[in-house]
C-alpha cells in the first residue's frame, strides 16, 4: 500500500457541509452563489467548477441556493446530523430520521 | 481529504477607495420592508435607491417565504374591523405594542396583499385544491387561518414573494446596491441629531468604502440578534431571522441621536439556539402547524381546550371562538410569555400535560399527528402552510419527502418535554433573545413613520412594537410613499467631511492585524456571555452595572483585538461592533426601568412590584451630543386617535403614487 500523504492541518468549522453538489448537474453558474443571504460561497477559481464553501459555518439553511440553482438539482441541502428530526409510521410503529 | 487551501480573494480589492451616488430616498435594507418601500416611492415618481447587506433577490427573514398574512382586518371576508383589530392586538400586549404600525397594518395588509397578487404573487386557491374546506371563501377564493369563523389572517403562497418584489423594484427603475452593508448615517454638517443627508456602507466582496447622499432615508434593517446567544460553529443555524439581522440600524441610529423605546424587553428563546431543530420541522401545533393533532408514545390524543377551559372534541372547533368570545388571537399555546388576556386566548393544548405526563397519563415522546386529521387540514398544514413558510419549501418539504417522509403515514416527532423545560423547546433561562419573535423595541416614530431626527424613517420590525411580514409589507409601502413627500420638499443637505472621514477610519480599523488579534465570532461570544450573565433572567441594579463595566470594558480594550482577513469578515466585525452597541442600549434600557414587568418579560428582583401603574408607560432612551443617555417616557397608547391620524396620510400617500402613474402613462 503507498504511505498516505497526512497534512497538518487546523480545525475545520463544523458543521462543515451544509450544501453538496452534484458534479453531474452544476455548471459552475454562480447563481447560488450570487443568491446566498449569508454569502456562504465564493466562486470558484476554476472556471465552470461549483463554487466554494467558504463559510460553511455561517450557512442558515434556507434552502435559496437550492431552489434558486439554474440547473434544479446542482446542489442540496445537508443537514447538520444533530439536527435531523425523526418521526414514525403510525401503522407499524417503525422509526426513520431525516436524511 | 486533501488539505484544505486557501483561496486568492475572488473580487478585486477597494479597500479605501470611494464610490459616491446620489438620490433622493434611500432604503436601508432590501428586505420585505425596505423592497415595499422602494416601491412606493419610486411609485411617487422619486429617484430611489436601496443598499442590501446581501442580495435583495432572497435577503432578510422574509426571503424565503411568508404562509401568514397575518391581522388583514381590511379583506373582504373578516368580521373585524381595522380599529378593533388594533385594539385587541395593543390590549392584547398590554399596551407595549405600536397601534401606528398596527393600524397601518391592519387597514392595509389586504390592500397591499393584492399589489402583490398584481406583480404575480399567488395570494387564492385559483386551482380551487381546497374547494370545500371550512377555511376557505368560495367566492373569493380566500384561505384563511386559525379563526375561520372571523377571517382575518390569510394564509398565502408566499416562498416566491420576494423575488417577484424585487423584479419589480427592478422594472421600476429603482437602483439597487448588494452587497453593501451600511455602517453610518451622515447629518446635515455633521451635526448630532440634525437632519439626515446620506449614509456610509462598505462593499462586502470588495471593501470599497460607499457614500451616498440622500434627501430622506429610510431604516428597513430588522432587529439585532446575537445579543444573548452565540454559537461559533452554528453561527447561522442557531439564529432565526438571518445572519444580516444585527441591529445595524439600531446602533447607526442610536450613535446620531435617534430615540428607541422598549429596548428593555427581552425573553427566553424559542428558536437561537444551538440545540435547536430546522424551524417548523418538528412537530408542534403552532403557528405554522395550527391546528395540528398531538399524540403520545402511544397514539394517545392530547385534547385541545378552550380559553374557558372547555374540552375541545373535534378539530373544527379549535378553529372557532369559544363561547362568549368574538373572535381570537393566535392559538396553539405556545409556552414562551407573556401569554394574552383571555379574552382573545385561541384553543391550545390541555395546560397541565406536563403535570399528567409525569404522573403516566401520557407518555413521552410525542408527535404530530396530521394523519388523523381532516384531508384539507393535512393539505394546507403540510404543503401550504410548511411549504410557503419561510425556510420550509427545500429544508422541510423537499428534505423530509426525499428522505421518505408522508404526512398521510407519518408522524413527526416533537421535542418538547424531552430537555426537562416544557412545551416548545424553550431554551434555559440565559438562552435570551432580544426580539427574535414577538413584538419588541425599536425605532420610536411619529403618524409619518419618521424618527425624531428629521428625514430618518423607519419601517418593519426594526419600529418598536412592531411584528410580522404583513406589518413589514404595509408600513414599508406607507413608509416609502412618506419619505417620496418628504423628500419633495427638501434639498440635499451638505455632507460634513470630518464626519464621512472618520467614519471611514473606523471602518477600516480592524483590518490591522495584532499579535493578540481574534475573530470576530469571539468578540461576539464575549458580548453575549456579559449579557448572559449580567442582563439576563434575573436583573438588579448591582448587575446591570457590572453589564455596562463590561460591555465597556470590551468596547474599549478588546474591540481593537479583531482583525478582518478580507471584506466579508470585515462587514462581520463590523456588525458585532453594531451589537455590541445594541447591548449596551438594552442594558441602558433595563437601568431605566425600576420595576418588574410581565408583558415585558422584565423581572427587577430589587424593584419586585409587577406593572405598578406608575410605570406603566413606554420608556425612550437617546443619546445626546456629549453621548449621554436621556431618558424620558410616553403614556401608553400615545399615538392618539387612529383614524384621523392615518386617514389623511394614507390618502396622500396613495395620490402621490396614482399621480405619479398618471403622468409617466400620459
Ligand atoms: C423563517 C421565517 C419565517 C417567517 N414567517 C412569517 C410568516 O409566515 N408570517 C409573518 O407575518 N411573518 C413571518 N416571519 C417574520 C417576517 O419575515 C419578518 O417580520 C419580516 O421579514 C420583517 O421585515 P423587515 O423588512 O423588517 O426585515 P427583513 O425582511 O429581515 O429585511 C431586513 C434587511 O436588511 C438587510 N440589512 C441588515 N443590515 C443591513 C445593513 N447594515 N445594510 C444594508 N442592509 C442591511 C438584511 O440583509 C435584510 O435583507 C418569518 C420570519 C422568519 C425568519
Ligand atoms: S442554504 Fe441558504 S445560507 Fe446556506 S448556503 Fe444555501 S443559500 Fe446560503
Ligand atoms: S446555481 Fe446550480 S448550477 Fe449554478 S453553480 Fe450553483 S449549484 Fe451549480
Amino acid at each position: 500500500m503507498d504511505t498516505p500523504v497526512v497534512y497538518a492541518t487546523p480545525n475545520p468549522p463544523t458543521p462543515g457541509r451544509p450544501v453538496i453538489f452534484n458534479p453531474a448537474v452544476c455548471n459552475g453558474c454562480n447563481t447560488c452563489a450570487a443568491v446566498c443571504p449569508e454569502d456562504v460561497f465564493i466562486p470558484n477559481p476554476v472556471k465552470g467548477e461549483s463554487p466554494i464553501i467558504l463559510h460553511p459555518e455561517e450557512c442558515w439553511y434556507c434552502g435559496v441556493c437550492v431552489d434558486d440553482c439554474n440547473h434544479g438539482g446542482g446542489i442540496r441541502l445537508n443537514h447538520p446530523l444533530q439536527q435531523r428530526v425523526r418521526w414514525k409510521r403510525k401503522a407499524t410503529g417503525e422509526h426513520f430520521r431525516m436524511r | 481529504m486533501s488539505a484544505p487551501s486557501s483561496y486568492t480573494w475572488p473580487y478585486p480589492i477597494r479597500y479605501g477607495q470611494q464610490d459616491t451616488h446620489e438620490t433622493d430616498v434611500l432604503i436601508l435594507g432590501g428586505g420585505i420592508a425596505g423592497v415595499w418601500a422602494a416601491i412606493a416611492a419610486r411609485r411617487t415618481g422619486a429617484r430611489v435607491m436601496i443598499m442590501e447587506k446581501a442580495d435583495t433577490r432572497r435577503s432578510g427573514a422574509g426571503g424565503t417565504g411568508v404562509d401568514h398574512w397575518n391581522y388583514a382586518a381590511d379583506n373582504p371576508c373578516s368580521t373585524i374591523t381595522p380599529e378593533e383589530m388594533t385594539q385587541a392586538l395593543v390590549d392584547n400586549h398590554y399596551g407595549y405594542r405600536s397601534g401606528i404600525s398596527t393600524y397601518i397594518f391592519t387597514s392595509s395588509a389586504y390592500e397591499t396583499l393584492l399589489e402583490m397578487e398584481a406583480m404575480g404573487g399567488k395570494v387564492r386557491d385559483t386551482d380551487d385544491e381546497y374547494k370545500g374546506a371550512p377555511f376557505r371563501d368560495e367566492r373569493t377564493k380566500l384561505l384563511f387561518a386559525y379563526d375561520y369563523q372571523n377571517r382575518y389572517t390569510l394564509r398565502v403562497w408566499g416562498a416566491n414573494y420576494k423575488p417577484l418584489l424585487r423584479r419589480q423594484c427592478k422594472k421600476l427603475g429603482v437602483e439597487i446596491l448588494d452587497r453593501t452593508s451600511a455602517t453610518a448615517l451622515l447629518t446635515e454638517n455633521g451635526v448630532h441629531g440634525a437632519r439626515i443627508v446620506g449614509v456610509t456602507g462598505v462593499d462586502c466582496h470588495t471593501g470599497a468604502f460607499v457614500v451616498v447622499r440622500a434627501k430622506a432615508v429610510i431604516l428597513a434593517t430588522n432587529r439585532p440578534q446575537r445579543i444573548f446567544t452565540f454559537s461559533s460553529e452554528q453561527r447561522g443555524s442557531a439564529v432565526h431571522r438571518g445572519g444580516s439581522n444585527v441591529g445595524n440600524g439600531y446602533a447607526m441610529a442610536w450613535r446620531i441621536g435617534a430615540e428607541f423605546t422598549m429596548m428593555e424587553k427581552t425573553m427566553r428563546t424559542v428558536f437561537a439556539s444551538p440545540y435547536n431543530f430546522p424551524i417548523y420541522g418538528s412537530g408542534n401545533m403552532h403557528n405554522t402547524w395550527y391546528p395540528a393533532t398531538i399524540v403520545d408514545a402511544n397514539n394517545k390524543e392530547v385534547p385541545w381546550v378552550d380559553c374557558n377551559g372547555k374540552i375541545l372534541t373535534s378539530v373544527e372547533e379549535r378553529c372557532r371562538p369559544a363561547e362568549g368570545q368574538k373572535f381570537f388571537l393566535m392559538g396553539g399555546g405556545n409556552a414562551y410569555p407573556p401569554p394574552g388576556l383571555k379574552q382573545y386566548a385561541g384553543p391550545k393544548l390541555i395546560p397541565d400535560l406536563e403535570a399528567r405526563m409525569l404522573k403516566g397519563e401520557f407518555t413521552p415522546p410525542f408527535y404530530a399527528d396530521l394523519t388523523s386529521m381532516p384531508w384539507y387540514e393535512r393539505k394546507v398544514i403540510w404543503g401550504l402552510m410548511v411549504g410557503q413558510e419561510g425556510k420550509t419549501r427545500i429544508p422541510i418539504v423537499q428534505t423530509y419527502e426525499k428522505a421518505g417522509f408522508d404526512p398521510a403515514q407519518d408522524m413527526l416527532q416533537a421535542y418538547d418535554f424531552l430537555r426537562g423545560q416544557g412545551m416548545a423547546e424553550t431554551g434555559a433561562p440565559q438562552e435570551r433573545t432580544f426580539g427574535e419573535i414577538g413584538v419588541a423595541g425599536g425605532l420610536l416614530v411619529n403618524w409619518d413613520l419618521m424618527s425624531n431626527i428629521p428625514g430618518l424613517f423607519g419601517a418593519g420590525d426594526l419600529l418598536f412594537g412592531s411584528q410580522d411580514h404583513g406589518n413589514a409589507a404595509t408600513t414599508g409601502r406607507y413608509a416609502g410613499a412618506r419619505a417620496a413627500l418628504y423628500a419633495r420638499g427638501v434639498r440635499h443637505g451638505e455632507l460634513a467631511a470630518v464626519q464621512v472621514e472618520r467614519e471611514k477610519k473606523r471602518v477600516y480599523v480592524p483590518l490591522a492585524e495584532s499579535p493578540d488579534s481574534m475573530d470576530w465570532k469571539e468578540l461576539n461570544f464575549g458580548v453575549a456571555r456579559v449579557m448572559q450573565n449580567y442582563c439576563s433572567e434575573l436583573k438588579n441594579e448591582e448587575l446591570l452595572t457590572l453589564a455596562e463595566t463590561w460591555l465597556a470594558d470590551i468596547e474599549q480594550n478588546e474591540v481593537r483585538r479583531v482583525s478582518a482577513k478580507n471584506p466579508h469578515q470585515l462587514m462581520r466585525t463590523l456588525d458585532v461592533i453594531d451589537i455590541l452597541t445594541c447591548a449596551q442600549m438594552i442594558v441602558q434600557a433595563s437601568q431605566a426601568r425600576k420595576a418588574s414587568s410581565h408583558v415585558l418579560s422584565f423581572n427587577r428582583i430589587d424593584y419586585p412590584a409587577v406593572d405598578p401603574p406608575e410605570w406603566r408607560k413606554y420608556l425612550v432612551i437617546g443619546r445626546d451630543a456629549g453621548g449621554q443617555t436621556r431618558v424620558t417616557d410616553r403614556p401608553l397608547g400615545f399615538w392618539g386617535d387612529l383614524p384621523s391620524n392615518y386617514g389623511p396620510r394614507h390618502a396622500e400617500n396613495i395620490a402621490a403614487m396614482q399621480a405619479a402613474q398618471t403622468t409617466a402613462a400620459t
